[in-house]
């Protein structure tokens, strides 16, 4: 191979790029980004970069001095991938031919309808986002945050942190209900109250009105939360327009490929947010937004790049990923979803400090932490280990 | 040098945490080797001490950044800066930590934590 893109500058990017220098490529690297900045981490911006705790220097996701010998072409998007020609398209008309492809274009945030440009409506996917939200954040007011998942609920938690009136809208019974379970989610969502947060859920929303200087959210029963500011955190869309007619399969929106990350185009790998993985624990193809899966995930991809699909692929590790919200640190490795059970092993919920293992036909499938760090890690070793001897945690 | 605990009291995989200020964490690799570095991520607040150990690695608990034992450098990110490292010596099964004289890299959080509670950063 002679020449590698690497769409996508973001996390999974990096980490692509980094695992081809690391396993030996040495052909012309070329990472294409439609941020103008370098790779940054994302998980502070709804966390301690509102706070001003962390600012954007400490975001970088590169080591100083760290050079992959790489040309960045970045600020602008890929348009198009011309498979025969192998070439992808760039919005300013420029065309980057390349051996190898690795598709690592993420996710955009979703919106609701109509609630664009709107004055204090914000989204938070991307470090202009989070600039746009620290900003009015700082002035304080009524915030309300529409959408159950890790976005919510953590920025509800810094800015009640920051001292702003905050109401949390959800859809489903409980935030976090998906990746946590019912009962769990549950138990951690009483954080919100008890840190003065109003939670309302089992509620859609209608809308966000912006008549006058302030916005407002609209339920689906017909009540108006009145709002200075309005983050919506309601998910993300794969950003997959590009492929359009490449003959790259799509997934429910996401890039189907293989459990190495192959796509259905030879010298075409996916990973990060962007890639629906073949998921042997769920016998189907998965789009998994866990920071540790664009993390990791890149290596084997790369493997199976360099080796034209060659390389033996060992079990993934099992998924983790964590939460810190009113200063609680919320980890969960593996899959809630798969349990059918789940006991409290250690602590107690009404203490929020607690340990819950879930588990299918007796076996356990995930684990919980709730600032139980040290057991935690004991935790996902042993599913990591079981995974490892072929078990499907 | 600074009595930390008895070798048999870190089985292989384990670590052990030093209360100095910043505290210290020891590990006792698979392999057998014995490695002190300072026990806070330089990333964010976070105990290495309960750490995920491989190797000659320890990953933080919380985000996932790999540190070197040997010598402190951040294997893999969010962590930019490296941790310590401390000098061990084991004599007569006690497990002994010479403190390095290096500025730590405490985490800003960290750092703005002592700065509120008014200690000195």
């Amino acid at each position: 191979m002679k020449t590698v893109a690497v769409v996508g500058a973001s996390l999974a990017g990096l980490f692509a790029a980094r695992s081809l220098r690391k396993q030996g490529y040495d052909g012309r690297l070329v990472v294409i980004g439609e941020e103008t900045q370098r790779p940054y981490d994302r998980p502070p911006l709804s966390k301690e970069f509102l706070t001003g705790k962390v600012d954007e220097d400490e975001l970088a996701l590169e080591a100083d001095g760290e050079d992959l010998d790489a040309e960045w072409v970045l600020g602008t998007r890929a348009v198009g991938l011309e498979t025969r020609e192998r070439a992808i398209r760039l919005a300013d008309d420029r065309a980057v031919h390349a051996d190898g492809v690795v598709i690592a274009t993420g996710a955009a945030a979703r919106r609701l309808p109509g609630s664009d440009g709107l004055p204090g409506v914000h989204v938070l996917r991307t470090l202009d986002d989070a600039r746009g939200l620290r900003d009015d954040l700082t002035r304080g007011g009524r915030l309300v945050v529409v959408g159950g998942g890790f976005v919510g609920a953590e920025v509800a938690s810094t800015a009640a942190v920051m001292g702003l009136d905050v109401t949390f809208v959800v859809a489903g019974p409980t935030p976090l209900a998906g990746p946590l379970g019912p009962e769990m989610a549950a138990a951690v969502s009483e954080l919100h109250a008890d840190h003065g947060v109003r939670l309302v859920c089992g509620v859609g929303v209608r809308g966000v009105s912006g008549k006058g200087a302030s916005p407002a959210v609209v339920l689906d029963d017909g009540r108006s939360l009145p709002a200075d500011i309005v983050v919506v955190g309601i998910g993300a869309n794969p950003c997959t327009d590009w492929l359009e007619g490449s003959g790259v399969a799509l997934d429910n929106g996401g890039v189907r490929c293989g459990a190495d990350g192959i796509t259905s185009v030879p010298g075409v790998v996916a990973v990060g947010d962007c890639a629906a993985w073949y998921d042997p624990a769920f016998g189907t193809h998965r789009r998994v937004e866990h920071w540790t899966g664009a993390k990791e995930r890149p290596a084997v991809a790369v493997a199976a790049l360099l080796s034209g699909g060659t390389a033996p692929s060992g079990p993934p590790r099992p998924h983790y990923f964590w939460s810190d919200q009113y200063g609680v640190k919320i980890q969960v490795a593996g899959h809630a979803a798969r349990a059918d059970s789940v006991t409290v092993e250690d602590g107690s919920p009404a203490d929020r400090s607690f340990l819950a293992v879930y588990r299918r036909a007796g076996e356990p499938v995930a684990v919980l932490g709730v600032d139980r760090t040290k057991l935690f890690t004991r935790w996902r070793r042993q599913l990591a280990t079981a995974a490892a001897q072929g078990g499907t945690a | 040098m600074i009595p930390a605990c008895r070798l048999a009291d870190i089985p292989r995989g384990e670590s052990y945490r030093l209360e100095t200020d910043p505290p210290v964490a020891v590990f006792h690799t698979e392999d057998g080797e014995v490695y002190a570095i300072d026990d806070t991520c330089t990333h964010q607040d976070a105990s290495l001490s309960d750490g995920w150990l491989e190797g000659c690695e320890v990953e933080c608990p919380l985000h996932a950044s790999k540190f070197n034992l040997r010598t402190g450098t951040v294997d893999a990110p969010p962590a930019r800066l490296p941790v310590r490292t401390h000098q061990v010596l084991i004599e007569d099964g006690t497990v002994y930590v010479a403190l390095s004289d290096a500025p730590p890299n405490l985490p800003p959080s960290c750092v703005a934590a002592r700065l509120t509670a008014g200690g000195v950063a």
